[in-house]
């Protein structure tokens, strides 16, 4: 049996069609079985509220007289696109504002304009002959706008990887708070409710289809940036109008030392053709899993920790090498069932007809990392290969001999079998001599934790590394614990004007 | 009950909470504390019906007791029932009902301050 999308829509118009969400979907083709619930159900809503951050709109302002030809803009403080001819601009959600940075942005901006608020409007121009004006500053409101075109270059992840954190540091992301020691996983997405979930073949998704986006109805332009299906991580490019739109399901938020970020709501109503749609629909949140990574691991290729269900992580929590840890959604269920409960309703109500793909969107496709032309300074490029260390049962005058004769600040303490075992620094030493104690030897003065690197560590990392914990070197050790150099503030120096500025 | 304890050290660096479990007997349970070289501040958990008797022995011994209603307080405007904040909670004081809304367990709040700025909508806020 197949039917078509005309016979779909033709039920829609006449108010016969049968509508259910996602999430109902599996306990329908249990009671029915597939070929039944092809019979029985018309429509399948799906549904998402989470993090959007790639979000933003198309704002035009109109004309002022004199006119203006503005190129650098700013709303509420927050900087928007100044390259799109004189009054047309682009408001990015993640754009943080000059002045009140991580606590207001773009997001924020986009919140306030839907919800009847006015949002000040500062522009610059150099002035020309047929634009004379130079600066500008007023205060909008939405229907002041021409246009406020909504138009997000990727949401509606099919699926998210869960993230945790082995390091024994709190981490701020934008996965939201990671305690130290896998001290709690977070996750995002709506599992059996998100729309690409539901048609991984994106037979049914595609260019010009009808959505609903953040209470309005809104259409998928086609791919989503950074688009990956072939792994599970489709994504889409969607738009709809700001005017239209609702602060329900359109909210800013702030990922404390992250930054700002759009919450969206977001949901696909699917045709139900054929027993393929049946199948796809009929999901659950046990058949849907991704990895649990380490966010510990500053890299673009974070280790997997194990691979979790959406069951399991909205269980409540999820075992870790034998311990259960407590899961957090970053993205609202609650919500996201709202997104499919209205979507239902305007389908039945016969407020949104279905429509297929007027283009498909490539279900195969493979995300590629960056190409970089030119790799970035690393650690082997500007360390110290001239090592002072001491062994540990040295005693703490022959310490401070070192650190005299080699003009360092840092000596790594070296234990029997020629590994890395502390660090001392003139500052203990000083301490040690100031206080006499029972210390005699470095051992008992060292500091026994000691931050390290390594050759190829990007020298980015290696600052981070310093800065969050508030010292000036770090050991260079190879593969098994020697150590081959030092990395120290005064190495930094070699950055500026050497060669990785060019 | 949930008693807020302020006190200053003073020269004598007197454990005043200690003091006030000898004189009145009663097992206090400290949540939280604060404590640096002059002043400390503690979050202690007494039974109801003693709640009287160890407030006075503190205020006796020259703390500033206060008694605490309420605890972490959820801006229901702005709070999207994300649980960003369940599993940040040592004390378990947030969760979802069957409908995925989040709630919260009042009681249980030590007023720590951990779920405040991971909420994402800035929804939590400690009380006064």
């Amino acid at each position: 049996m197949h039917k078509s999308i005309g016979q779909i829509n033709e039920r829609i118009r006449d108010g016969n069609a049968h509508v259910v969400t996602a999430e109902e979907m599996p306990g329908i083709v249990d009671e029915l079985g597939e070929e039944g619930t092809l019979r029985e159900v018309d429509v399948v809503t799906t549904g998402t509220f989470g993090a959007m951050c790639s979000s933003g709109a198309f704002l035009n302002f109109g004309h002022s007289e004199p006119p203006i030809r503005m190129e650098r803009i700013w709303l509420n403080g927050v900087e928007a696109y100044g390259g799109l001819s004189a009054v047309d601009t682009y408001i990015g959600a993640t754009q943080q504002s000059d002045t009140l940075e991580e606590k207001y942005g773009g997001a924020h901006v986009l919140e306030d304009l839907v919800s009847g608020k006015s949002v000040e409007l500062r522009a610059a121009s150099r002035g020309t002959d047929c634009y004379p004006r130079r600066t500008i500053t007023t205060e909008l409101l939405l229907e002041n706008l021409n246009q406020a075109i909504m138009c997000n270059p990727r949401n509606a992840y099919q699926r998210y990887n869960a993230a945790t954190n082995t390091t024994d540091r709190l981490l701020h992301t934008y996965m939201g708070t990671l305690l130290p020691n896998t001290g709690n996983i977070t996750y995002s997405g709506a599992g059996l409710l998100n729309p690409i979930t539901n048609d991984p073949k994106l037979r049914l998704i595609g260019s010009g289809v009808p959505i609903f986006l953040c209470g309005a109805q809104g259409m998928v332009i086609g791919e989503g940036t950074q688009h990956s299906p072939a792994g599970g991580f489709g994504t889409l490019m969607v738009t709809g109008n700001l005017k239209e739109m609702s602060p329900d399901y359109l909210r800013a938020a702030i990922m404390t030392g992250y930054g700002v970020t759009l919450y969206v709501g977001l949901g696909v109503p699917l045709p139900v053709l054929d027993i393929d749609v049946v199948r796809a629909t009929a999901i659950r949140d046990e058949d849907i899993s991704v990895d649990l990574l380490d966010y510990g691991v500053p890299s673009r290729s974070r280790p997997q920790v194990r691979s979790v269900t959406y069951a399991e992580l909205r269980s409540g929590s999820v075992e870790v090498n034998g311990e259960q840890v407590r899961t957090s959604s970053l993205s609202s269920f609650r919500r996201a069932r709202k997104v499919a409960g209205e979507l239902k309703a305007w389908v039945e109500q016969g407020k949104m007809q279905l429509a297929l793909p007027t283009r498909p969107i490539d279900p195969t496709k493979k995300v590629h990392p960056m190409h970089e032309s030119k790799k970035g300074p690393r650690v082997m490029d500007i360390m110290d290969r001239q090592v002072v260390s001491v062994g540990e049962n040295e005693e703490i005058r022959t310490a401070a001999q070192k650190l005299l004769k080699g003009e360092t600040n840092h000596l790594p303490v070296i234990g029997s079998d020629k590994r890395l075992v502390g660090i001392v620094t003139t500052f203990d030493i000083s301490k040690a001599v100031a206080n006499p104690g029972n210390a005699i030897t470095v051992h008992d003065i060292m500091k026994k934790k000691v931050v390290t690197t390594t050759t190829d560590e990007a020298v980015d990392i290696a600052v981070r590394k310093l800065e969050q914990n508030n010292i000036s070197a770090l050991p260079v050790l190879d593969h098994d614990g020697h150590v081959i150099g030092m990395l120290t503030a005064i190495n930094l120096g070699k950055l500026f004007g050497g060669r990785w500025l060019k | 009950m949930k008693l807020l304890v302020n006190f200053s050290k003073g020269r004598k660096n007197a454990p005043i909470i200690a003091q006030a479990v000898k004189d009145t007997g009663v097992l206090i349970n400290v949540e939280r504390a604060v404590i640096d070289t002059s002043e400390g501040e503690a979050l202690i958990e007494v039974p109801n019906e003693q709640c009287k008797l160890v407030r006075d022995s503190l205020t006796g011994l020259g703390a500033t007791v206060r008694l605490l209603e309420h605890g972490i307080s959820l801006d229901l405007s702005e709070c999207v029932d994300c649980g960003a904040c369940i599993a940040l909670c040592p004390r378990e004081v947030f969760s979802f009902d069957k409908e995925w809304k989040l709630v919260i367990t009042e009681d249980k709040c030590i007023l720590c301050g951990k779920c405040v700025p991971a909420c994402p909508h800035q929804a939590l806020s400690l009380p006064l």
